[in-house]
This record gives structure tokens, sequence and C-alpha cells, in this order.
């Protein structure tokens, strides 16, 4: 045979590989035939490929592994059994950008299902070469080194600190800084995951640097930019006061509000929990928040929006009032009291139920005047039909049941107290009639309303303990009243008339 | 000599005598001298007595007397103390009259003001409208922009296929696609077509890349590093343990990691006493509503007591050089001539003696009578 014969074979047989490799990666990105290919064990083929000599062939059966294991849990540890992950770190050193990239996504791919599947990869060395990819001077390969290192400090505050102790954070803080749009995007989303875990991790990101360049970046037009900028800073404010200084040092506030118009949903709510985190630490920082009218704009977002993205934002409003008593009026002032009520009515979900309602709570129970605020937007009954509903949850209705005892404590609304003389269970009811029975006594207009409405006659049909405090307070009531009209109004008192007739003799 | 024998006849009854007196004598003597020794003590008695009971009546006087000193003393000591602590009742009284004042003053000023509240309130609800119109406004301003956006890049994409799909443009023989016979106005394509120039469809992307000087990554390029064509990738090159004992890796970890426990001494930090001041200090920024600090004093300046200027004053009487006239004036040296009239003064003095008098809460003290000496060498100096 002639050499060329055969170095067709060769050639053949290298086109013969390229070509199953592409195919497998193309096919990977369907989700249905992943089931198949699976069956077929493309595993096993796919790992010699990786040691091909022809670059093209290892780049696609990286990324072709990659789209598998991406795809499934099982294909993941499927690619940590067999010992791939050594030989994807050593190439990550070694190779060319486009192999980088696909080995990156490989490792991203494999960390993203679990954390034993992410310290599998952390094990085998994967962080140092992650970080040293992250110094390239390619975006690409820095977008898939700072997502794998994202993904990896996902699952718990073991794997960022390891993710940081290997030197991850001034890289990404410099990644922020690229002018390409998608890397800024995953480094801040990387900074996230790496500074929720806990408030040495969230420091750690803030010592780099991170929170000027992140705000930087919040009038960015780029919504997605925007998602996880607000939620890096969110995550940056929830550990300490300090952090939440700081973030707020960084004169975010008022453009965050402008934020809070974006067309894009998660925007929004990342803004709102933002918001929250910063808002619920202490009483100088909520009242930073109101006097540059985060209120207002929160209560509008919260009229525009529907459904679970409320949840931060209702969550804001109870925490700036449960700080003092002229937040709370604050709050009431910029008319957040009936938009709460709408959420309360319109939303379905118990978890954000059981949020409003302790959002009301911490509004009303300051003084008489916060409670007759909350009254005046019909809650009470509300919140009364919440805590004996059975199908509410077991928090929603405890919440509903300290809500209405605290509002309850200070409301001396009583119009608004009367619809609840009717359908509460005694353990409301003896706050209830307790309010009653300390205004009656001193407003004569209310006792004779008190009357014609029927509360009195409601009150004589409570059926109290002798010597108990409700029997106490019943009695007060009744002695705001002569004696003629409490027998009127007491239960059975037509028997005892009509069997007055029975003795009375006609003259 | 009778009486000599008288007496020797009386000698026997003498002596009988003699013995029975000594006998009733000596029988008696007992109870004689029991008499006598009690009336004796009976009157040493009554001495001793009468002496003790002087001397009770001596000493009842002194200490009556010494009572009667020191029981003014106390009294008069109560009386003080009394008095001081009647004293100090009222100043108590007062000053908790004072102390109420003061304290609702204070708190109605600086800590609870309620105008200040409610000035708060408005000025929130003022903001809140502001931030709400802003936050309009700019929403409204973006969502023109994205349509702005939106619609330049419409337009641009018509005008590329308007100009890649020239060819359709309708000709007099022949009515283009967009331009049907059927309707009575052509479609905007059919405008389109007819506004832009035409571009003819250039070559594939590839071969536009790489006439632009773009270097497409091919299949083969990337075998950068000269390889012969069979050859493995060398292996990696081992990286040197250290020698030594050293500790093993998970122990160095575990104490890298370890957290740290202080003692309560050390977890104080240095500035607790400035960061508790702090925490009050924000606290009570927090719970006023009122910025402004209770300054004592602050308008002292505002309330100055007018001070006399020390030449038109004495604290004698009213000089009345500078309320009544400005000039030194000395009638004795005219000598019986008519003072000069000035016209000036006649409009000037009556002016100056409103604009220069000492105001009227001085006035009263200027106006007590002056000794005569003095007033009488003062007339003669003017």
């Amino acid at each position: 045979m002639s050499q060329r014969q055969v170095l067709q074979v060769f050639e053949q047989y290298q086109k013969a590989r390229t070509q199953f490799v592409q195919t497998v990666a193309e096919l990977a990105t369907r989700p249905q035939n992943i089931e198949t290919l699976q069956n077929a064990g493309v595993m096993s083929l796919l790992r010699p490929l990786l040691l091909d000599i022809v670059p093209t062939i290892q780049q696609t059966s990286a990324l072709a592994l990659g789209r598998l294991a991406n795809y499934n849990d099982d294909l993941a540890e499927a690619v940590v059994k067999g010992d791939i992950l050594p030989q994807l770190v050593y190439s990550l050193a070694e190779q060319n950008r486009f192999y980088k990239k696909a080995a990156a996504f490989v490792l991203r791919a494999v960390a993203k299902h679990s954390p034993t599947l992410a310290q599998a990869v952390v094990d085998c060395g994967g962080l140092d070469a992650l970080v040293i990819s992250l110094e390239e001077f390619d975006p690409g390969v820095k977008e898939a080194a700072a997502w794998a290192l994202g993904y990896i400090a996902r699952h718990n505050g073991h794997l960022s600190q390891a993710v940081v102790d290997a030197g991850a954070v001034p890289l990404l803080v410099l990644c922020i800084q690229e002018p390409e749009v998608a890397l800024k995007r995953i480094a801040a989303s990387a900074l996230s995951d790496i500074a929720k875990h806990s408030p040495e991790l969230a420091q750690t990101v803030v010592d780099a640097g991170a929170i000027a360049h992140l705000s930087q970046m919040i009038l960015n037009p780029d919504a997605k930019l925007k998602r996880q900028v607000f939620s890096a800073l969110s995550q940056i404010s929830k550990h300490s006061v300090d952090l939440a200084e700081m973030v707020v040092e960084a004169e975010i506030f008022p453009s965050i509000l402008v934020c809070l118009r974006d067309p894009d949903e998660y925007v929004r709510k990342n803004v709102t929990t933002l918001m929250r985190e910063i808002t619920k630490h202490t009483p100088e920082l909520s009242q930073l928040v109101v006097n540059t009218g985060g209120v207002a704009a929160v209560i509008d977002y919260l009229g525009e929006c529907q459904g679970g993205v409320r949840l931060p934002g209702i969550m804001m409003l109870g925490y700036v009032a449960a700080h003092s008593e002229n937040l709370a009026m604050a709050v009431i002032v910029s008319k957040g009291v009936p938009q709460l009520a709408i959420c309360l009515s319109e939303e379905s979900e118990d978890h954000i139920k059981a949020a409003t309602v302790w959002a009301f709570g911490q509004i009303g129970r300051h003084t008489p005047e916060h409670a007759r605020a909350v009254a005046a937007a019909h809650v009470l009954p509300k919140l009364l039909a919440l805590y004996m509903d059975p199908d509410s949850s077991e928090d929603l209705q405890i919440k509903a049941k300290k809500a209405l005892k605290s509002i309850l404590q200070k409301c001396t609304h009583l119009p608004a107290l009367e619809p609840l003389l009717y359908e509460a269970p005694s353990n409301i009811l003896k706050h209830v009639v307790y309010q009653f029975s300390k205004v009656l006594p001193h407003d004569s207009k209310a006792r004779r309303l008190f009357v014609t409405s029927g509360g009195l006659k409601k009150v004589q049909e409570i059926k109290a303990d002798v010597g108990s405090a409700l029997q106490e307070y019943i009695n007060s009531i009744n002695n705001c009243y002569p004696e003629e009209i409490v027998r009127y109004y007491s239960p059975g008192y037509s028997e005892t008339l009509l069997e007055r007739i029975d003795k009375y003799q006609p003259v | 000599m009778a009486r000599l024998v008288k007496l020797q006849n009386e000698i026997e009854r003498i002596k009988e005598k003699y013995f029975t007196r000594n006998r009733f004598a000596e029988e008696n003597r007992q109870r004689e001298n029991e008499a006598a020794i009690k009336i004796q003590s009976w009157f040493r008695g009554w001495q001793v007595r009468a002496y003790l009971s002087h001397l009770h009546w001596k000493a009842t006087i002194i200490q009556k007397i010494w009572r009667g000193f020191r029981a003014r003393a106390r009294f008069r000591q109560t009386v003080k103390a009394v008095y001081f602590i009647m004293k100090m009742n009222f100043y108590h009284k007062m000053s908790v009259r004072i102390q109420r004042r003061w304290r609702g003053y204070y708190v109605r000023k600086y800590v609870h003001n309620y105008y200040a509240r409610r000035r708060y309130m408005e000025g929130l609800i003022r903001k809140n409208e502001e931030i709400r119109r802003d936050l309009v406004d700019f929403s409204e301003f973006q969502r023109r922009e994205r349509e702005q956006i939106a619609m330049d890049r419409e337009e641009q994409k018509k005008t590329v296929q308007a100009q890649r799909m020239h060819f359709l443009l309708s000709t007099k023989q022949c009515p283009g696609v967009f331009n049907s016979p059927f309707k009575p106005e052509p479609d905007e394509m059919e405008l389109r077509l007819r506004r832009t120039k035409p571009q003819p469809p250039t070559a594939s992307p590839r071969e536009r890349d790489s006439r632009l000087g773009n270097r497409i990554p091919s299949t083969h390029s990337s075998a950068s590093i000269a390889r012969a064509h069979g050859a493995q990738p060398l292996p990696p090159i081992p990286i040197k343990k250290p020698q030594g004992p050293f500790r093993e890796a998970a122990e160095v970890w575990a104490q890298r990691h370890r957290s740290l426990e202080p003692s309560l001494r050390v977890q104080t930090s240095i500035t607790d006493l400035e960061e508790a001041q702090d925490q009050l200090r924000l606290e009570e920024w927090r719970n006023r509503t009122v910025d402004t600090l209770f300054q004592p004093f602050s308008k002292a300046h505002q309330n100055r007591r007018y001070e006399r200027m020390i030449h038109t004053s004495s604290s004698f009487q009213p000089v009345p050089y500078g309320n009544k006239h400005f000039r030194e004036e000395r009638p004795d040296n005219l000598l019986g001539k008519k003072p000069l009239q000035r016209a000036s003064s006649r409009l000037c003095n009556t002016h100056l003696r409103t604009a220069y008098t000492l105001p009227r809460t001085h006035q009263h003290i200027m106006e007590m009578p002056m000794w005569p000496a003095w007033s009488a060498s003062h007339s003669t100096k003017t």
C-alpha cells in the first residue's frame, strides 16, 4: 500500500471521530435524546476522545460531555466516577481557549447539581485551575470560569470558603469591571453566590471593593445584569448592620428607586429585596429609606405587580413599621394600608398572606392612631377570618392571631370593633370586650351607638366563666348603663316579661 | 449648930436618898439613855433631813434652770430644723413646679414635638408625591426611549430588507408583489422599495469575514504547538513535595479554619464605651423628630441688656450733656448778653432730645432726688 493510502485510513478515522463527536454534541442539546445517548453508553465512548490528538475533537467531546452532565445529576456522577475531572483540570491549565471554555463548562455542569459533586470538583483541584483561567485575556474563558466558580460556591458555606481561599474574589471583582456585559453578569452572580452564606464571606467580598463597582452598574440598561447586581447587593447587606451601612454609603438611594419601574419583573423584585435587607437592621437605615421616598415607591410597586414577587415589598413595609411608631405613621401616611389590604385580598398563597398579616400587626400595634388607621381599612374582619379559617396554614393562623391581638390592644375605634363581637372566638373576644370596657365609660355618644347597633345585646349573650377577666369586662360595660336597659337586652327577657303576664291579676 | 445637927440627922436620909436616887437613876439610866438617844437621833435625823431637803431644793433649782436652758436650746434647734424642713418642702414644691414646666416645655419642643412631627409627615407626603411623579416621568421617558429604539431597529431591518429585495420593485409593465392592482394604494413595502437604493447580495459571511481580515478559527490552526503526526502530549511535570515533619493537610485546614473563641474581655471592643454612647445618641436621634438641640442661652445676643453710654449717664443723675444739649454753654462768659440764636439749634435740639434720651426704664432712677451740694456744684459748672 502506498503512503497516501495509509494516511487516508487515518484521515477517514479522524473524520469519523469528528463527525461522531459533533453529532453527539448536537444531539445532547435536545433533552429527549439524552436518555437514548445514556443507554447507548456515550460516556465511555466520549472519555477516550477527550485525550484525542486533534484539538477540535477534544473540544467538541468536552462540550458534549458538558451538555450531558448539565442535563442530569446521574450523568454528572458518571463523569465524576469516570475520573474525567482530573484530566479536564490539567488541561484547563494547558490548552487553548476553546478547550478551556469547554472544560470550564463541564466543571460547571458537574458542580451545579449537588454539594457532593461540587466537592468532587474541588477535590481534584478544579478551583486553582479555574482561578488561573480567570486571569486569561479571553472574556469567554473568564465567563465560563466565573460561572463554574459561582455554581460551586452556590451550595454551601464550605464550598464558598474554598472558592474564596483559592483567591477568586479579587479576580471576580476585576471581571466585573470588564466591558463585556455577559462577563459582568456572571461575575456579579458569582459574587452574589459567594456572599450569601455568611457574614465573613460577605465581608471578604466587600473588602475586595465589590460594592463600589456593583453600585456603579445600577443604572446599566441591561436587565439581567441589574438582576444580578441587586441580588449581589442584597446578599451582602442581609448579614449585618455594618455591611448594610456600607452598601447604603455607596449612594444607591435614590437612584435605586428608578429601577423599581424597570420593565423586567425580576429586577424590580431584587430591588425590593435589597431594600428589605437594608431596612430590616436598624431604625436609622429605615429612616433613611423613608426619607428618600422609598416607601412610596415600594407601595406603588406592590400595586403594579402580582403574585409571589410581592413578598419582599410587603416584608419591607413590615420591617419599616416595626422599628418605631414614627416610621409606622410614615407608612400609613404614604397610603400603605389600603395597598396592603388589596394584597391581602388578592393573594391566594399562604406565605404571602402571612407576611401581609404580620406587616399589618407591625403597623397597627403602636398607638391608637395607628390601630385606627389599620381598622379603618376593614382589615380586622379579614384577619379574624384568616385566623378562624381551617384551611389556612398554622403559620398563617399564628401570625393572624398575634397581629389581631396586638392591634386590638390599641384599637379604640369602636365601629371597627363591633363586627368582631359577633364572630370572634373567646380568646379574641376577651380583648374586644376589654377595649369596649375601656372606651364606653367615658363616651356617651359611643354608648348610645353601642346600644342601637345591637352591641349591648350581643355582649349580654356572651357566656363567660364567673371570675374570669371576660366577666369583669362585661360587668364594667354593664355598669355603664342603667339597670333597665341591661335587663332589657339580657337574653330571655321576653320570657320573663311573658311570665309576668301569667302572674298578673287584672284588676 | 442646929443646922449641923439637922444636917447630921439628914445624913442618913441623904445617904438613903443618895442611894435611892442612884438606884432610881441606875434603874432609869437605861430607859433615859435610850430616850435621850431617841431624842438625839430624831433631832439629828431632822437636821440631816432638813439639810437634805435644803440640798434637794437647791439641786432642784439648779436642775430646773439647767433643764430649762437645755430644753430651750433644743427647742430652738427643733424650731430651726422644722423651719428648714418647711423651707425645703416649699422649695421642693416650687422646684417641682419649675421642673414640671421646664420638662413639659422641653419635651414638647425637643422630644415629642407634635408640630415638628406633623411638619415631617406633611413633608414626607410631599416628598412621596414628588418621587411618584418623578418615577412616573422617568418610566414614561424610558418607555418612549425603548419604543424609539425598537422603532429604529424595525426601520433599520426593513431598510436592509428593502435594499436586498430591491428586485421586487414594480415596473411600468408589470406591477410588483407589493403593488397589487386590486388595492387602491401600493403597500408600504413598495414605497420603501422605491425610496431605497439597491444593494446587490454579497458573498457568504465566512468569505466576507476573511476578506475583512478576521481569521476564522479553523480546525487545524489550533495545533499551534508543532507536533509530530502521531505524538502524544507530554505528561505533567511533577511538583516536588516538601520534605519534612509537616502536619497533615486536614489538620492544617482544621486549624486554619478554627473559629475564634475570645474571652469576654477580649470580646469587648476597645471602643465599647464609645459604641454604647453612639447607640444612645442614635436612639435619641431616631426617637426625636426634632433635630434642633436645646441650646441654653442661644438667643443671648438678641436679648442684650441695654448698655448706657458712659458719657451721657452717671450713677447719680442724668447728665444733660448728650441729652439736652451737645454744645457746652457757658452763660457766665456771656456777661449778660443774650446767647447767639442758632437756626439749627431750635430745630435740632427738639429732635435730639427725643432721639438721645435714655429709655424709660432708667428714667425713674434718673429722677431721684439729688444731693443739694452736688446739684449746686453742678449747676455752677454749667
